[in-house]
């Protein structure tokens, strides 16, 4: 076990992220302005979830960090998820009975 | 659980190996073997578990905080589902310049932050001083823009209450069929995320203040940086809800305009 | 091996002083300083509850009106859920033995502890702040619109007061998770963990997951009413119904946040007073994490009878079964244990007893109520009220009082006399099956719940129950009064008075500031009875 738990990251990997960060913000609005119809949205999503990944794992430190904060980090968005899935269940399937008058 | 093979995580650096006295019900007694770091509080064996520990309770707090944006973006979701058109309109009256250099601002303080915690793990007192008053200089451009966005939705009558309405929306933006009522629905939604986005960057601003101070005064060392490192989990965290919001909300009002 | 009076020291000896009690960060004082809030809270829910019955005994409205019984019930439930049972075990009970059960001087953060008394203080002051104001009238739950839209009472205040008490107990998950994380004493890895710990383990981490998420829907409806911001407002569009989804997403894992501090208390009893291993203990230990986790699928069954899609109530429905499974794990294992153990028939045993028989009806009728079909004759009747009430005041409370009976010794380093606590123990037992037996009765007939008002067929039943509360009431009293009677006149506890294991008992009664005089390390399986242990003379009875 070295001396301090967390590996000191060299400044040039914070400035690659960085400008990957700054290409993907870029990327993000150029794709906005183009219309992909339903796929807008994914796009949209797909840029914004790699981006965080990008700050969790390099700026928030977790790719050094121990298998319990991976743990704690997934569970986090796993409760997410539950809470809009279930949700969503409700909202998605309430046109299938037909109700008078809706 | 994760560390169960280590009964005290990455942190029991303090306690003794060989052979134990023997105590009633197999509870042996050790003495206290404490590496008496002045940091070190009184109920912790090393430096590492203290800082083990801290780390991990920021990163639990920081699960609250998701599910505590979550509520919002359930909402988000169920009503953007019901009322796309809604949403379509109420966002074209977002600024996506004023967005998009709002997330870059907020990129380059996360980018300031993390160094600044590499200047306390390599020990450098001014690397940490000047990138936190970046850090906070970059927190403060964002709230001054963001006061911009508000009061010009102020002003086009775009928040929700009895004086709002969708003239804007109908006569410069071309939404001609924005609806009165869910419109109303989007901008409450509107101003409630990004308001609270904006008191978490608040309170992160005053949290980095402390710690400015703090390090200013030298307090962190490489063996003692857990509050710098702590303070920079929640102000990425806050960083990436912004990376969230800014595409959900700014860049649909693009599309779905009535006459294209 | 503790003569000298200085080893004796306990943390109740020094220092002195209103101050160093109020700003202590010794987590054994702030689970004192919770015991006397929660009991506070505790006789003012029971007064509104009181009234309630009292109310009740007539078809018609005599003492109270109509708005006065809806500000009675709802002050009730909002007192008894937000701040009484949440806090209960965790932050009285679990404050106070989960480091020492961890072998460790004090939790991780010892500040943040006692910053989470202050919030729950602070919440508290709120509410009573509502209630001198004159009151709340939605309905514990809060439901929208009539929380945001119709509502003339102070709901915005109420809302304050509910968010900053969640704050509060994520802070007290918070610290627990890191704790037993992060804080065992050498050599105590999660399988030697006593089943108390596991259990409120599971429940902090309901704690951290599921408040939030109420913490910002009651701040939606404070929004709503205060700055227009309407997000459930039916006029703007808005779905009421959402409002339920995220309320219940917290409110249903509550009933967890309530009853599964309780099961770890009852496991530790079980296995304590009969002087056995607990039988299967990784199955009690996981079921707590099964129903921590299953408890979060399952909120939908709440809205059964609303605008909730048909087919997401199937799934609901379904899930919610699953809970009956781990929760029947354990009452198997309990009654195993006990059966051929030595059991002593100690006043913890006759709550613990209490307990199961409770819980299993509790349990069972739940599982009625999970069924889509039954429920919708049973919403909002009295079913539901007696079935939530065998669970929160037949588990949880018959648990907290259990474990205060067990770990009294302990914390106060005085006996009561045995003979009342079994008296008590009787006492609340009969009094609340009195209370809430008929209750299943009435609320199967179709007595509707939250009406002052009812027709006079029923009044055999509900006066019943409500003599059955007077008795309850009796029980819980004498409890408060022998209880504090031995703080000064009961016998001195000795470090081990039942003879059982676990950390707790190795160290002295109370225990000293840092909870152990020499680090502990441990070596063996919590409940690791070789031989019976010979019982020491000092024992209570």
């Amino acid at each position: 076990m070295s001396h301090t738990p967390h590996t000191v990251v060299s400044v040039r990997v914070y400035v690659t992220i960085f400008v990957l960060l700054m290409v993907f913000t870029g990327l993000t609005v150029l794709a906005g302005y183009q219309d992909f119809g339903f796929a807008n949205t994914v796009i949209a999503l797909s840029i914004a979830v790699t981006k965080a990944s990008l700050v969790v794992l390099f700026f928030m430190g977790v790719r050094h960090n121990t298998p319990l904060t991976k743990v704690v980090v997934i569970a986090g968005f796993f409760w997410l998820f539950i809470l809009f899935g279930l949700g969503m269940s409700d909202y998605l399937t309430r046109p299938w009975i037909g109700v008078p008058g809706r | 659980m994760a560390d169960a093979s280590t009964p005290l995580g990455k942190g029991s650096g303090g306690s003794p190996a060989g052979p134990l006295p023997a105590a009633p019900h197999g509870i042996a007694v050790a003495e206290p073997t404490h590496a008496h770091h002045p940091k070190l509080q009184h109920h912790f064996y090393s430096m590492e578990q203290q800082l083990e520990a801290s780390i991990l309770a920021m990163w639990v707090f920081l699960v609250t905080e998701i599910m505590f944006f979550g509520g919002l973006f359930m909402a988000y979701i169920v009503y953007r589902t019901m009322y796309p058109q809604a949403w379509l309109d109420g966002s074209a009256a977002l600024n996506v310049p004023l967005g998009a250099v709002n997330t870059m601002v907020l990129i380059c303080s996360s980018l300031t932050m993390v160094l600044a915690v590499r200047a306390a793990q390599v020990g450098s007192r001014r690397g940490q001083v000047v990138n936190l008053i970046l850090t906070i200089l970059f927190g403060t451009t964002f709230l001054v823009v963001k006061y911009f966005e508000y009061s010009n939705k102020f002003e086009h009558h775009l928040v929700p209450g009895p004086h709002f309405s969708t003239q804007y929306l109908v006569e410069h933006l071309g939404r001609t069929g924005a609806d009165p009522y869910t419109t109303q629905l989007f901008f409450s939604l509107y101003f409630i995320m990004t308001g609270i986005h904006a008191a978490h960057m608040v309170v992160g601003i005053g949290l980095m203040s402390v710690i400015l101070f703090m390090a200013w005064r030298g307090r962190f060392t490489p063996d003692y940086y857990g509050p710098i490192e702590v303070s920079g989990l929640y102000w990425h965290f806050v960083d990436i809800v912004w990376i969230f919001l800014f595409p959900l909300l700014y860049l649909l009002g693009l599309h779905g305009g009535h006459g294209a | 091996m503790h003569d000298t009076a200085k080893d004796r020291q306990s943390y109740l000896d020094a220092p002195y002083g209103v101050a160093a009690w109020l700003l202590t960060r010794d987590h054994k004082r702030i689970a004192m300083l919770y015991l006397i809030s929660i009991t506070i809270m505790f006789a003012l829910g029971g007064f509104f509850a009181t009234l309630v019955r009292v109310e009740l005994l007539t078809p018609r409205g005599d003492i109270l009106t109509a708005d006065l019984y809806n500000k009675a019930f709802t002050l009730h439930g909002v007192i008894m859920v937000f701040f009484f049972l949440v806090p209960s075990v965790p932050a009285t009970l679990g404050n106070f033995l989960i480091p020492i059960m961890c072998g460790t001087k004090d939790l991780a953060f010892p500040r943040i502890n006692l910053l989470s008394w202050y919030l729950y203080v602070i919440g508290a002051l709120i509410t009573l702040g509502v209630i001198a104001s004159g009151g709340l009238d939605t309905g514990w739950t809060f439901y929208t619109p009539y929380s945001t839209i119709g509502s003339q009472t102070p709901v915005t205040a109420a809302a304050l007061g509910v968010f900053v008490a969640g704050f509060s107990s994520i802070l007290t998950g918070f610290n627990f998770i890191v704790t037993v994380h992060r804080m065992r004493a050498p050599g105590l890895t999660w399988f030697r963990l006593p089943l108390f710990v596991w259990a409120n383990y599971a429940t902090s981490l309901v704690m951290i997951l599921g408040t939030p998420v109420v913490a910002i829907t009651v701040l939606l409806v404070g929004f709503e009413r205060t700055l227009g911001l309407g997000v459930f407002d039916p006029k703007l569009g808005g779905d009421p119904v959402l409002f339920q989804h995220l309320f219940w997403f917290y409110s249903h894992p509550a009933v967890y946040i309530m009853i599964l501090p309780g099961m770890g208390v009852i496991s530790e009893l079980v296995a304590g007073m009969a002087r056995k291993q607990i039988f299967g203990y990784s199955f009690v230990a996981f079921s707590s994490l099964a129903i921590a986790i299953l408890g979060f699928l399952v909120w939908g069954h709440h809205l059964f009878v609303s605008s909730q899609s048909i087919y997401a109530g199937m799934v609901f429905s379904i899930i919610s079964m699953l809970v009956a499974v781990p929760s029947a794990v354990k009452t198997f294992n309990w009654t195993v244990t006990m059966y051929k153990g030595s059991v002593s028939w100690e006043s913890p045993t006759y709550w613990v007893v209490g307990f199961v028989g409770l819980f299993l009806i509790g349990g069972l009728t739940g599982l009625f109520l999970a069924t889509l079909g039954l429920d919708v004759h049973l919403t909002d009747t009295y079913f539901v009220v007696a079935h939530f009430h065998y669970i929160m005041v037949g588990g949880a409370i018959m648990a907290f009082m259990g474990g205060l009976h067990f770990w009294w010794p302990k914390m106060t380093g005085r006996l009561y006399p045995d003979g009342w606590g079994k008296a008590s123990a009787i006492l609340v037992f009969a009094g609340f099956n009195l209370t809430f037996g008929p209750q299943f009765i009435l609320g199967y007939m179709g007595m509707p719940r939250r009406y002052y008002a009812y027709p006079d067929e029923w009044q055999v039943l509900n006066v019943l129950s409500t003599a059955g509360a007077s008795i309850l009431g009796a029980g819980y009293l004498l409890t408060f009064c022998y209880l504090t009677w031995s703080l000064f006149k009961g016998e001195r506890a000795s470090d081990n008075p039942w003879g059982v294991t676990g950390l707790e008992w190795q160290t002295t009664s109370p225990p000293p500031t840092f909870n152990f005089h020499t680090d502990p390390i441990v070596t063996e399986p919590a409940y690791h009875y070789k031989q019976v242990p010979e019982r020491e003379t000092t024992t209570i009875g």
